[in-house]
């Protein structure tokens, strides 16, 4: 048998394990820790041509901070994506708790709930055009039926338009994490809950709500990052009306090559992402605590 | 009267789900360029113009991306979850955090800063540069599948093959490997779909080559042409179903058959 958990194996495992972390960290270094830190020094620049006048300089950031129009696409981008995430969290919940609790053939359910997202993002949200628009399956299908004279002109091309569709695009991310949490739940706990004389609701209130707080929380951070960056949703279904931050930032790279103030919109969405963040998950882990 | 209720909430919830889902094959095979009710009749024009070059080129390139990038960010997700959860590291909250970072910064900013890095660097857009900013996107999901498998991980089965003798290779592939099988298939499923189905930063740093979802994106632009990107959603999702079914059929055989070879 050979000799372990000496002080010499134990210094040659912990390089060991720094070796097989090795790897990783250089290519997230080298793909994100290189980029944002270029990011950071382009937002600093001013645009000038193809190329970027000499010396440095935080104009974009006023003009960023200071613009009244983009102020309002960084609103617009908070609220449709707390509003997106409120509503697929409320949707899925009850969805995930049916799963868990009551439904017979869990595995059935769960592969049908999952396979509308089998197929492209890009076409799940433009399906969503197609329903919504002014010729489209709403519009077509209450003429058709002659419950409406003339097609609905507002379904498409507003904030609405984005916070519906993105509530369906995101719905998995809810009811997943939110699933495995209830999953989780000691089911013994419920039991002692109602032999100690707890309603069913004050059982829910005091029991299953707060443990399946870490899912609730998870999936809330899982599509609100992602939908206040979003750029396709807003681009095909929310028109002028419902563009988002993205869509101006991907229009400096894209189409006015202004890329100072693009890197600079970026940053300061990523830092307003990250804070809010940070800012909810705090809030919500102090709810937990007083429910408890 | 509960049970029923939410019973009831799931039936509805479910037709919300597969409400636009349901429009793809519906009006994939309409026989009308404009996509409205009601429906003027049956045809498979629109599967036969799927038959297109450019298309097919964009597939080839998805799947390259997405079989590179899930082979790529699995071995870096197994070496990683190795890493923290064998070993007592200082600093394994930091690595762990800068692992997960871009889960919480948004796709666009990912994609422009990536652009920005290539750009400085001189390094032409191409697949490989979708690959790298995918790698990016999928090392957390990775991360998370198998660091998980690794804390239901016996340390101690390792270190009895090599007590009995086997050389660390030997272990690795006898022992470690077979019992983070379900996790690595997790994860090369999951990392494969997911870069399949980018599009943002596969749009900044593609270039020429689109991807897939990049070529989607430009036929959006032409109605003439939207019957035929319904066809292909609709044969997407269909191949989707048909290999989660069978890799769920093949995961519970492999239940069934003892895991470890004598």
């Amino acid at each position: 048998m050979r000799e372990r958990g000496g002080v010499a194996d134990k210094g040659r495992n912990v390089r060991q394990g720094y070796a097989l972390l090795a790897p990783t960290l250089v290519v997230v270094g080298l793909t994100l820790a290189a980029p944002l830190g270029l990011l950071l020094i382009t937002s600093l620049k001013s645009q000038s041509g193809i190329g970027f006048e000499a010396g440095w300089t935080l104009a974009q950031y006023s003009e960023v901070l200071g613009r009244g129009s983009y102020r309002i696409l960084f609103a617009r981008s908070v609220v449709v994506a707390a509003l997106v995430t409120a509503l697929t969290v409320a949707l899925a919940y009850p969805m995930a708790y049916f799963v868990a609790f009551h439904a017979r053939r869990k595995f059935l359910w769960l592969i049908l709930l999952t396979i509308p997202f089998w197929t492209s993002y890009l076409l799940r949200v433009f399906a969503w055009k197609i329903i919504l628009g002014y010729g489209g399956v709403i519009n077509s299908g209450l003429l058709g039926l002659g419950l409406i004279a003339e097609p609905l002109g507002s379904l498409l091309y507003n904030p609405f338009a984005v916070v519906v569709t993105l509530a369906h695009a995101w719905a998995a991310f809810a009811i997943l994490p939110i699933y495995v949490s209830l999953e989780k739940i000691d089911r013994s706990l419920l039991e002692a809950g109602s032999d100690l004389g707890d309603s069913k609701l004050r059982r829910f209130l005091r029991i299953t709500l707060p443990l399946s707080m870490p899912g609730v929380i998870g999936a809330a951070i899982l599509i609100f990052v992602p939908t206040t960056g979003d750029f396709v949703t807003p681009e095909l279904v929310g028109g002028p009306a419902g563009a988002m931050i993205a869509n101006i930032i991907e229009t400096q790279f894209t189409q006015v090559g202004n890329w100072p103030l693009g890197a600079a919109l970026a940053l300061v969405s990523m830092t307003m992402v990250a804070v809010l963040a940070g800012l909810f998950v705090a809030a919500a882990r102090a709810a937990a605590r007083a429910v408890r | 009267m509960k049970n029923r209720t939410l019973l009831a909430y799931a039936c509805f919830y479910l037709a919300f789900l597969y409400l636009p889902v349901l429009v793809l094959p519906i009006f994939s095979f309409n026989n009308s360029a404009f996509i409205a009710f009601p429906l003027t009749g049956f045809t498979t024009r629109w599967y036969e113009a799927l038959a297109d070059s450019a298309l097919q080129q964009a597939l080839v390139n998805s799947l390259k991306v997405g079989v590179v990038t899930a082979l790529l960010s699995t071995l870096l997700g197994l070496l990683a979850a190795k890493a923290v959860t064998q070993y007592r590291l200082r600093g394994r909250g930091v690595a762990l955090g800068m692992i997960s970072l871009p889960l919480f910064i948004p796709d666009i900013v990912l994609g422009i800063s990536l652009l920005l890095l290539l750009g400085t660097i001189g390094l032409p857009l191409s697949l490989a540069s979708v690959v790298l900013g995918h790698l990016l996107i999928c090392a957390p999901f990775s991360l998370a599948v198998l660091v998980a498998r690794f804390e239901g991980f016996d340390p101690n089965l390792e270190e009895a093959s090599a007590d009995l003798g086997e050389d660390r290779w030997m272990t690795f592939w006898r022992v470690t490997f077979p019992l983070m099988l379900p996790g690595i298939i997790a994860s090369l499923l999951l990392t494969f779909i997911t870069s399949f189905d980018e599009f943002l930063v596969a749009y900044f740093l593609s270039g020429t080559q689109a991807t897939l979802p990049v070529y989607i994106w430009s036929q959006l632009r032409f109605p003439a042409r939207l019957p035929m990107v319904l066809a292909l959603g609709t044969i997407i999702l269909c191949v989707s179903v048909v290999l989660v079914v069978l890799a769920e059929k093949l995961r519970n055989q492999g239940v069934k058959k003892p895991m470890v070879g004598a």
